[in-house]
């Protein structure tokens, strides 16, 4: 018994304390292998720049295909070598990778762990009152499994054959056989391994964030006092376990079929006339798995980009947000109806049309929601005293956006609309509006915001107009006139159009499109230039430039690792007193306790007070 | 705490009620791999649906592996009351046998599969017979990380380092060899019934 090593439970104040003791190590713990969540943060913000730079790219070089299909592309025969035929025209194989890469890039590298991985790690801690993750180690890991992943994925964009190129969906057959496509073979190969080491990298990260919103908040911070960007977060980090590891079932099956015989997803194929052995395999039912989880990334994707907004128009229209047990409750409603509507995307299966109709039903209904949300953004704004950030801006785009691509929603959610638009660029312009664009202004307006936290300095506010006017305008020219394009008939993934008369008549429009797809690009390195100069020159900022609410303004200029270098604040209140009747300030942070303010308390508030005054022994057993 | 404090504060906001994030994340992990198996054996039923589907009797083995799997988890349970109670001595001989139960179960997977192969049921061919290597062989990995686990947890036990005020490791150990071995009953059942 003497060796016995007993731990005592460790109170939560123990805890508190030993955040302060380990910082200040060597450069490869501090910026690298670090545990610190808001570095690892900081990593997956750049990684996932990095990204959305390739994924941009590659949009633009099949944008100059399809909006200048005559053209000599020979100048980029440095870049892309042999993937240019010999008058200079891209190859059509690579046309596919190009496509796919791009959808890939864009849903997983940047809009979820772009997205997620950046906004969760900062933001969570941050905002709850926590001295970090919840596992430090766990969330280093997330980082370093998703880098993994990128240079696997990016390594795969340099082999001989290709990049993946069956669709970003990767739809067995096509997928499960190397002798389909080029890009069926390595290049897929190189395409699972890396997003089986993405959702590994996923589920760490969400694990994480649930673990810490739910157990590791402050004194005070009941759930209904969290800023609706944690809701968002934990909202989609919920979504992320519960579909991922479908995926990865799926994505499972499909290793098995591609390099050990198995049929799940193979039956009757014929290649050159030549029967393959795979019998009894059928390619739905790979639809199904990968929908289950694709339907419900979606939201992953444009839920965090949802909180985000929330905040940011809150903060600058110096307005409570209007109905935040509405916005909880909307949010809460699509996370779960994203798990009942995954087969509208296979309307044209082949599916049994009451069970189509029961899929439209249950999609229509996710209107609701989201015209929850649209409404409640817009009576924020209302008579508010508004500030026009950069942030602001691209917050009010992403209503925009979220708006005019979700409206077009409502004609694909139906199973008859749909057997029309299917897969033409319709579908295209939609889900680019709706969740690309949405998400990516999301995405954008964070970092415009928490810019000055991230990195202690302000970034230049007049390029930041510039970078939205530009990205804004250039967004609509690219994808509104692909509704047109789309209902004329124009199915998407085609190569070139010249070959059919009937699609000739659109070649200006795509002439259009193109153009304004290689504007919108360009004014991101605006945005480049803005992000990376303003790091290192930018004005010094304010502990709290946007007079805002939320706990991590009350953190110092640049936090170390801890965050808070004295005690964790305890919250009070709501993080939206904002402009609240009677104040001096137009704004009271979530630590200043109703006692301290009893010119601006609510009668209800006031009772609060008086009765913990009435029990002066309640303070003691809040240990 | 600090009497002269509790004074000031005049009001009490109440701290967030919470658990061990190291327990809550093994629950978090526990949804995620349930997830893994609820999809594919939907993805069996969708599958089984469509027809062509070959019949074949399940091996007998996997019967006397549900056995194993349910005398490991009382053992583990057993193991876990004694580090309640600070049973030095009965905690490890309990996570040892447990481990020892989680070979056996492995050993049985294994020729469980033998059996399969000997009836002409391949992992290549009928999906009706990929999916069972392909269930049992992920579940088993499932139990192959356990094992790891459980090794772990044997390690500290015999360092006296689990007790009844450290209960935390062999807590999330015991949780988790519960749910691979539910899990398994769970497959078992559905494959049984589910031919």
């Amino acid at each position: 018994m003497a060796t016995l090593d007993v731990h005592h439970h460790i109170d939560t104040h123990d805890h508190d304390d030993h955040g302060h003791e380990h910082h200040h190590g060597n450069f490869w713990t501090t910026y690298i292998f670090s545990e610190d969540h808001k570095v690892i943060a900081k990593q997956f913000l750049l990684t996932g720049m990095a990204w959305a730079l390739i994924g941009g790219v590659l949009s633009v070089l099949f944008r100059l295909q399809l909006g200048f299909p005559e053209a000599n592309l020979s100048w980029l025969k440095p870049i892309l070598g042999g993937w240019l035929t010999a008058e200079g025209k891209i190859d059509p194989e690579f046309y596919l990778a190009l496509v796919t890469m791009h959808g890939t890039i864009m849903v997983f590298f940047v809009l979820t762990a772009g997205l997620s991985g950046t906004f969760s790690n900062f933001l969570i801690p941050l905002q709850i009152g926590a001295r970090d993750m919840a596992s430090g180690f766990m969330n280093m890991l997330s980082y370093w499994f998703f880098f993994l992943s990128s240079v696997i994925m990016f390594i795969s964009l340099f082999i001989s054959t290709g990049p993946a190129a069956g669709g970003w969906v990767i739809y067995p057959p096509l997928s499960a056989l190397p002798q389909a496509i080029p890009g069926s073979g390595l290049g897929m190969t190189l395409w699972l391994v890396s997003m089986a080491l993405f959702i590994v990298s996923s589920l760490l990260g969400s694990i994480n964030y649930i673990t810490t919103v739910i157990n590791m908040r402050t004194v005070g911070m009941s759930f209904a006092k969290l800023p609706l960007t944690i809701w968002a977060f934990f909202l989609t980090a919920v979504i992320g376990i519960l579909s991922f590891p479908v995926l990865f079932a799926a994505a499972l099956l499909l290793i098995f079929d591609r390099s050990f015989g198995t049929s799940f997803y193979l039956s009757d194929i014929y290649i050159g006339g030549e029967a393959l052995p795979n019998q009894g395999g059928s390619p739905i039912l790979f639809q199904h798995l990968f929908w289950f989880l694709g339907h419900p990334e979606v939201y992953i994707v444009l839920l965090p980009a949802l909180g985000i907004t929330s905040e940011i128009i809150a903060t600058n229209s110096r307005k409570p947000i209007f109905g935040y047990k509405a916005m909880v409750g909307s949010m809460l409603g699509i996370a779960i109806l994203s798990f009942v509507v995954w087969a509208h995307h296979m309307f044209v299966t082949g599916m049994n049309p009451f069970l189509g109709s029961v899929f439209t039903l249950l999609t229509l209904i996710i209107a609701v929601p989201s015209a929850v949300k649209i409404f409640n953004y817009v009576t924020t704004l209302w008579k508010g005293n508004i500030r026009f950030t950069p942030a602001m801006l691209f917050s009010i785009g992403l209503v925009s956006f979220f708006l005019t691509g979700g409206i077009t929603g409502l004609f694909l959610g139906n199973s008859a609309v749909d057997i029309q638009l299917h897969d033409t660029y319709f579908v295209v312009a939609h889900f680019h509006l709706v969740m690309g664009s949405a998400s990516f202004f999301g995405m954008m307006a964070g970092v415009y915001h928490w810019f000055p936290k991230m990195f202690g300095r302000m970034m230049d506010e007049k390029l930041g107009y510039l970078h939205f006017w530009l990205t804004f305008i250039g967004v609509y020219l690219v994808f509104f006139p692909m509704h047109y394009i789309g209902i004329a008939g124009f199915p998407r993934r085609y190569y070139s159009w010249t070959a059919f008369e009937t699609f000739s008549g659109f070649a200006d429009l795509n002439m259009l499109v193109s153009i304004a797809a290689i504007i919108t690009l360009a004014a991101q390195f605006v945005f480049l230039f803005n992000f990376i100069y303003h790091i290192f020159r930018g004005k010094l900022a304010p502990a709290n430039p946007w007079n805002s609410t939320t706990l991590e303004w009350t953190t110092p200029r640049l936090p170390g690792h801890g965050n808070w270098p004295g005690e964790i604040p305890t919250v009070y209140r709501w993080p939206y007193d904002y402009s609240k009747p009677g104040s001096k300030e137009d704004f009271i942070p979530q630590h200043i306790p109703y006692s301290e303010t009893p010119e601006s308390n609510l009668p209800h508030e006031n009772d609060q007070i008086k009765l913990d005054l009435g029990g002066a022994g309640v303070g003691g057993h809040k240990h | 705490m600090n009497e002269a404090v509790d004074f000031k504060i005049v009001e009490a906001p109440a701290k967030p009620i919470s658990m061990n994030p190291k327990k809550f994340g093994m629950w978090l992990f526990i949804a995620s791999v349930m997830m893994l198996f609820m999809s594919l054996t939907s993805a069996y039923i969708v599958r089984q649906a469509e027809g062509n589907w070959l019949y074949f009797e399940l091996p007998t083995l996997f019967m006397i592996s549900c056995g194993v799997i349910i005398a490991s988890s009382v053992s583990m349970q057993l193991g876990y009351w004694a580090a309640k109670k600070d049973q030095f001595n009965k905690v490890k001989n309990y996570v040892a046998v447990t481990t020892v139960l989680g070979f056996v179960f492995l050993a049985l997977q294994y020729l469980g599969w033998k059996d399969m192969i000997s009836n002409s049921i391949y992992l290549v061919g009928n999906p009706s017979g990929s999916f069972i290597y392909i269930l049992t062989g992920l579940h088993g990995l499932h139990i192959m990380s356990a094992i790891v686990y459980l090794l772990i947890v044997l390690n500290s036990a015999a360092k006296l380092k689990i007790s009844s005020s450290n209960m935390t490791q062999m807590e999330m150990c015991t949780t988790y060899w519960h749910f691979l071995g539910l899990l398994w009953l769970y497959l078992f059942v559905f494959l049984t019934l589910l031919r």
